[in-house]
C-alpha cells in the first residue's frame, strides 16, 4: 500500500503537465487521482483485470463463477468509492452510489443462485464442469 | 266495434310469433303454448263476432257499405307507388288517349258482407280446430313449431279475407301457402309427407303465377289495386259475351288459374289428396274449411269481372262440375279414410265453383260455410278416429267404432247426414241451392249440363259418405285382425325395393302423434291393458300387428270441438233457406240480414242493372245469354208452376241423396261381398278411380319427366360447353405458368442457386472457424472488442496525452 501511495501521486503529476482547456481524459484523472479515491480505484481496476482474466483462461466452471464475482465486486468497489467521494465534494446524488451496490449485491446472489443450479444441471447431464469440453453451441 | 277488425290478424300473429320464437328456448309446457294459439284465436273471434254484430246489426249499421280501417286511420302506407300510366284495357267507348293514375297501396282492412262472413268461418271454425289440437297433437315434440305455424296461417288466412286491396289478398295467398306447406311437411322426417309439401307448394305456384298475372293485369287495366275502386271502374266495362276474349275476360282467366291452384281444381287438384301427409288438424284448417276456400273467396269478389265475362263464367262452371264428377268417383274406391275425405273436398269446392260458374255466388259462398262446419266435423272426427284407432287411417282395418267411440261416431253422423244433403242439415240448404241454380241460371248456357253433372256427383257424395261411415263405424270390428290390405302392400313394395319393415311402415303409416309408452291418452285406455305396453311402441317393434288395438275415445278436448261443431252442420243452413220455401217462411229469404243471401247482396253485382230486383241476386240475374235449352224453364213451362218447379228440384236432390245412400247401405252393409263383385265387373273404370285416373302419373311423365329432361339437357350443356370452355382455359392457364414455372426454376432460380452457393461455400469456412462454441473465446472477443471501443474512444485524449508526456520529456532533456 506504501508503494502504492507513493506510485499514484507519480504518475498524477505525470498527465498534470496537461494545459488547458484539459481533455476529457485528464478531467477524468483529475478527480480519479484525489488522494481519497485513487486507491480504491486501483484495486477497483486490480480486481476487475484479475476477475476478466479468470474468466477468460480458467476452465473450471465453479472458478470463472467466482471471477464473475470478483468482477462485480470491483464494480461495487468503485460504486462505494465515488460515493463517498462525491459525499465529500457535497453531491446530493452521493447515496446513489451505495444504492447500487446493494442491487449488483442482490443480483449477484440471484446469479450464483441460477448460475450454481445450471452448474449441477450441467454436470448431471455431461458430468462434468470444464467449460473446454461443454461445446454445445459448436456445430 | 268493427274500428278494432285491426286486431284480428294481428291476435294470431302475436301468439304464433310468442311460441315460435320463444317456445323452444323456454320450453314452454304444452299448456301454455295451447293457451298462447287457443287464447289467441278465441280473442280474435271474439273480437270478429262483435266487429260483424256492430257492423251489421249495430245501431246505426253500417252494412251495406264497406268499412275501410284506413277511414280510422288504422291503416299505413304500403306501397307508395306514385304515377302510373293506363295504357291497358282502354275500353271500346273510352278515350284511346293513355290515362295516368296514382298507385298507392296501403295496408288496410275492410270489413263488408263478404269479409266478415270469412272472418266468422276462419276465427271460429279455427278456433275449434285450435282446441281438438291441443288434444291430438299431445305430446309431440314439435308441439310449440305445430301453434306457431298454425297461428302464421291463422295470421295469413285473415290477411287475405280481410285485404282492402288485391296485393294485401296475394300477401295473404302467398301467406297461406307458405304455411300449408310448412305444415304439410310438419312430420319432415317422412319422405312422403316432405314430398306432399312440395308438391303442394309447386302445384300452387302454377296457380299463383295467374293469379299475379291477373294482379298485374288490374293495376295496369284500373291504375289501382283497391277494391272499391277497381270494382267501381269495372262497372262501366261493356259485356264479353262467350268467344269474346276482352281484357275482363283475361284479368278474370288468371285470377280463375290461381282460384284452381288454391282450391285444388281440375287440372291442378293433385296438391290436395297428398296434403293429407299433414296432421289431422291441418287438414281440417286448411285443407278442408279455409285455405281451399280462398278460391272461391277471390272469385266472389271479384264477380264483377266474372260476371263481364261470359266466357270464363262458363269455364268456371265447367271446370267446377268437372272437378266435382271427377273428385266423387275417385272417392268411392280410396281405403284411407283421410284420403276419401280429401276428395270429398275437392268435390265439394267443385260444386262451390259451380255455383259461382252459374251466377250464384252468394251460394257458393254459402256452401263455403255449411262446407266449413260439416268438412272441419269429418276431418277431425277422422282425426278423433285415427287418434283412438293408434294412427290407423285404413278403414279397412277399422269397422265398429260406434261402439268405442260414441261421441265421434254421433257428431260424425251429423256430419254425413249434412254432406249427403239430408233435409233439414245444413248440407242440404246449400248443395239444393247450387243445383238449382245450375238448372235455372240465364248467365251461361249449358246450365242443365251442369245441374245433371251435379246431381250425379251428388249421388256419388253420398254413396262414398255411406261407405266411410259403413266401413269405420258400423259392420264387423276388423281392427283386430292381423294387418292385411295397404301394410301388407306397403311391405311388399318395400321388400321390393329392398327397404326393410321399418322404412315400410313409416312410408305406409298416414299422420300420427307419438305418444310416450304408457301416457295417458283417453279414459278407455287405461283398461285396456294389453295395449299400455306396447302403445307407441306399435312403430317401432310390432309393425305387423300395426293397427291391432282396442280403439278408445278421445279426451275431452277433442270431442267437444267435434260437438260444437256437428251442431254448426245440423243447423248452419237455416242462415240460407231458400225461395222454395217461401209457403212456410213467409219471404224469398227469411231473416233479414240472418239470412246469408240478404247479407251478402251488396256485395254482388247484378249485370242487368238495378231494376232486375233481388230474384236476380240470387240465381244470377237478368238473362244476358237468349235461347238455347234451360232446364228449369222448360220444367215450369210443363207445369206452369214456378214454386212446383223449385219443389221438383228439392224432391229429385233428395233422392239423389237417398239413392246414394241406399246405394251406400246395399254395398257396405247389407251386402258386403257386392263390393268385390262389382270392382271385378267394372274393372277398368275401378283400377281408373281407385288410382286416381292417373293424373299423377300422367303428370309425373307429361311435366316432372320433361323437366328432369330439360335439367339435364340443360346441364348437359352447362357440364359440357360451358364447363369446356372454363376448363379449357384453366387448361390454357395452366401451360402457361409451366412454362413461366420452369423458366422461373432453371434460369432464375439456377442463377441465383449458384451465386448463393459460390458465396456461401467462400465464406463458411471462415465464419465456421470463429465459431468455436467455447464461452471464453466469445468473452475474449467482447473484451479485446471492449478495449478497442475504449480505445477508440479515448484516442484523441490519449495522443494529446502521450504527446504531453514526450514533450515534456524531451523539455526534461533538453
Amino acid at each position: 500500500m506504501n508503494m502504492l501511495n507513493s506510485f499514484i501521486p507519480a504518475l498524477a503529476f505525470l498527465f498534470q503537465q496537461a494545459d488547458a482547456p484539459q481533455s476529457r481524459g485528464a478531467l477524468m484523472w483529475q478527480s480519479a487521482s484525489h488522494p481519497d479515491l485513487s486507491k480504491f480505484l486501483v484495486i477497483g481496476a486490480l480486481l476487475f483485470i484479475i476477475g476478466v482474466a479468470g474468466v477468460l483462461t480458467r476452465r473450471n466452471i465453479i472458478v470463472i463463477f467466482m471471477s464473475i464475482e470478483l468482477i462485480l465486486n470491483a464494480a461495487n468497489l468503485n460504486f462505494i468509492a465515488f460515493s463517498r467521494y462525491l459525499q465529500s465534494t457535497g453531491s446530493v446524488n452521493a447515496l446513489a452510489g451505495q444504492l447500487f451496490a446493494v442491487f449488483v449485491i442482490v443480483v449477484a446472489a440471484a446469479e450464483a443462485a441460477i448460475g450454481l443450479g445450471i452448474v449441477i444441471a450441467l454436470y448431471r447431464n455431461k458430468e462434468t464442469i470444464w467449460v473446454d469440453e461443454i461445446d454445445l453451441l459448436k456445430w | 266495434m268493427y274500428k278494432y277488425i285491426w286486431l284480428v290478424p294481428l291476435l294470431p300473429l302475436i301468439g304464433a310469433a310468442i311460441n315460435g320464437l320463444f317456445g323452444r328456448k323456454f320450453r314452454f309446457s304444452e299448456n301454455l303454448i295451447g293457451g298462447i294459439a287457443v287464447g289467441s284465436v278465441a280473442l280474435a273471434f271474439l273480437i270478429s263476432v262483435a266487429a260483424v254484430y256492430s257492423y251489421g246489426f249495430g245501431n246505426p249499421a253500417h252494412w251495406p257499405t264497406p268499412y275501410l280501417t284506413s277511414q280510422d286511420g288504422f291503416s299505413f302506407d304500403w306501397i307508395p307507388g306514385g304515377a302510373v300510366r293506363i295504357n291497358q284495357g282502354i275500353h271500346e267507348a273510352g278515350a284511346e288517349t293513355p290515362r295516368y293514375a296514382l298507385l298507392d297501396v296501403e295496408w288496410s282492412y275492410q270489413l263488408d258482407p263478404l269479409s266478415s262472413i270469412f272472418m266468422l268461418i276462419v276465427t271460429g271454425v279455427g278456433l275449434c280446430i285450435f282446441v281438438f289440437a291441443t288434444g291430438y297433437m299431445h305430446g309431440e315434440a314439435g308441439f310449440y313449431r305445430f301453434f306457431a305455424y298454425m297461428g302464421l296461417f291463422m295470421f295469413a288466412m285473415l290477411v287475405l279475407v280481410m285485404g282492402s286491396n288485391f296485393l294485401m289478398m296475394f300477401v295473404g295467398w302467398e301467406g297461406v301457402g307458405l304455411c300449408s306447406y310448412l305444415l304439410i311437411g310438419y312430420y319432415f322426417d317422412r319422405q312422403e309427407a316432405a314430398n306432399a309439401s312440395r308438391k303442394a307448394f309447386i302445384t300452387n305456384r302454377v296457380g299463383d303465377f295467374g293469379f299475379a298475372l291477373a294482379i298485374f293485369g288490374i293495376i295496369a287495366t284500373f291504375g289501382t289495386a283497391q277494391y272499391t275502386q277497381v270494382f267501381e271502374h269495372a262497372k262501366t266495362f261493356p259485356m264479353e259475351t262467350i268467344g269474346h276474349w276482352g281484357v275482363l275476360s283475361w284479368i278474370a282467366l288468371g285470377l280463375f288459374i290461381g282460384a284452381c291452384g288454391k282450391s285444388a281444381q281440375l287440372p291442378l287438384h293433385v296438391w290436395l289428396p297428398d296434403a293429407m301427409a299433414g296432421p289431422t288438424p291441418v287438414s281440417a284448417l286448411i285443407h278442408a274449411a279455409t285455405m281451399v276456400t280462398a278460391g272461391l273467396y277471390m272469385v266472389t269478389r271479384t264477380n264483377v269481372i266474372f260476371q263481364h265475362s261470359q266466357t270464363m263464367l262458363l269455364v268456371v262452371a265447367l271446370v267446377g262440375a268437372a272437378t266435382a264428377i271427377f273428385a266423387a268417383t275417385i272417392g268411392i274406391t280410396q281405403n284411407d279414410i283421410k284420403k276419401v275425405l280429401a276428395y270429398s273436398t275437392v268435390s265439394q269446392l267443385g260444386f262451390m265453383f259451380m255455383a259461382c260458374g252459374v251466377g250464384a255466388f252468394v251460394i257458393g259462398i254459402f256452401h263455403v260455410m255449411t262446407h266449413a262446419f260439416f268438412k272441419a266435423l269429418m276431418f277431425l272426427g277422422a282425426g278423433s278416429v285415427i287418434h283412438g284407432m293408434h294412427h290407423e287411417q285404413d278403414m279397412r282395418r277399422m269397422g265398429g267404432l260406434r261402439k268405442y267411440m260414441p261421441y265421434t261416431y254421433w257428431t260424425f253422423f251429423a256430419g254425413w247426414l249434412a254432406i249427403c244433403g239430408i233435409i233439414p242439415f245444413s248440407g242440404f240448404w246449400s248443395k239444393d241451392e247450387i243445383l238449382w241454380s245450375a238448372a235455372s241460371t240465364s248467365q251461361i248456357p249449358y246450365g242443365w249440363v251442369i245441374w245433371l253433372v251435379g246431381t250425379i256427383a251428388a249421388i256419388c257424395t253420398a254413396f262414398y259418405m255411406t261407405r266411410l261411415m259403413a266401413m269405420t263405424f258400423w259392420g264387423q270390428e276388423r281392427f283386430l285382425e292381423g294387418a292385411g290390405g295397404e301394410a301388407d302392400e306397403a311391405h311388399a313394395s318395400a321388400y321390393d325395393k329392398g327397404l326393410t319393415q321399418h322404412d315400410a311402415v313409416l312410408a305406409s303409416a298416414g299422420d300420427r302423434p307419438r305418444h310416450e309408452p304408457g301416457e295417458h291418452v283417453g279414459p278407455v285406455h287405461e283398461t285396456v291393458a294389453h295395449h299400455v305396453g306396447t302403445h307407441g311402441h306399435d312403430l317401432e317393434h310390432n309393425g305387423h300387428r300395426h293397427g291391432a288395438h282396442v280403439p278408445h275415445e278421445s279426451p275431452r278436448s277433442m270431442w267437444v270441438p267435434l260437438a260444437v261443431l256437428a251442431v254448426l252442420a245440423t243447423l248452419g243452413g237455416f242462415l240460407g233457406v231458400g225461395p222454395a220455401f217461401r209457403l212456410f217462411t213467409g219471404a224469398e229469404h227469411p231473416g233479414g240480414r240472418m239470412n246469408i243471401v240478404n247479407w251478402l247482396e251488396p256485395v254482388i253485382w247484378r249485370p242487368g242493372g238495378e231494376a232486375a230486383g233481388e230474384h236476380a241476386a240470387e240465381h244470377g240475374s237478368a238473362p244476358v245469354t237468349e235461347g238455347g235449352f234451360n232446364l228449369a224453364h222448360a220444367v215450369e213451362h210443363s207445369t206452369g208452376n214456378e214454386l212446383l218447379t223449385e219443389w221438383i228440384f228439392i224432391a229429385i236432390s233428395l233422392v239423389a241423396a237417398g239413392i246414394g245412400m241406399l246405394l251406400g247401405f246395399l254395398f257396405y252393409v247389407w251386402r258386403p261381398a257386392l263390393p268385390g263383385i262389382w270392382a271385378q265387373r267394372l274393372g277398368p273404370l275401378y283400377r281408373a278411380s281407385y288410382n286416381k285416373y292417373w293424373v299423377d302419373e300422367f303428370y309425373g311423365w307429361a311435366i316432372t319427366r320433361r323437366t328432369m329432361d330439360a335439367a339435364r339437357a340443360v346441364f348437359s350443356f352447362d357440364s359440357k360447353i360451358v364447363d369446356g370452355i372454363v376448363n379449357g382455359l384453366a387448361a390454357l392457364s395452366r401451360l402457361a405458368s409451366r412454362i413461366v414455372g420452369g423458366f422461373d426454376k432453371y434460369f432464375v432460380d439456377g442463377l441465383v442457386n449458384t451465386i448463393a452457393a459460390f458465396i456461401a461455400r467462400l465464406m463458411s469456412p471462415l465464419l465456421r472457424a470463429a465459431q468455436t462454441g467455447f464461452t471464453q473465446n466469445y468473452a475474449l472477443v467482447m473484451i479485446v472488442g471492449l478495449m478497442i471501443a475504449v480505445v477508440a474512444f479515448f484516442a484523441r485524449d490519449i495522443a494529446h496525452d502521450i504527446a504531453q508526456t514526450l514533450r515534456g520529456i524531451f523539455a526534461a532533456i533538453l
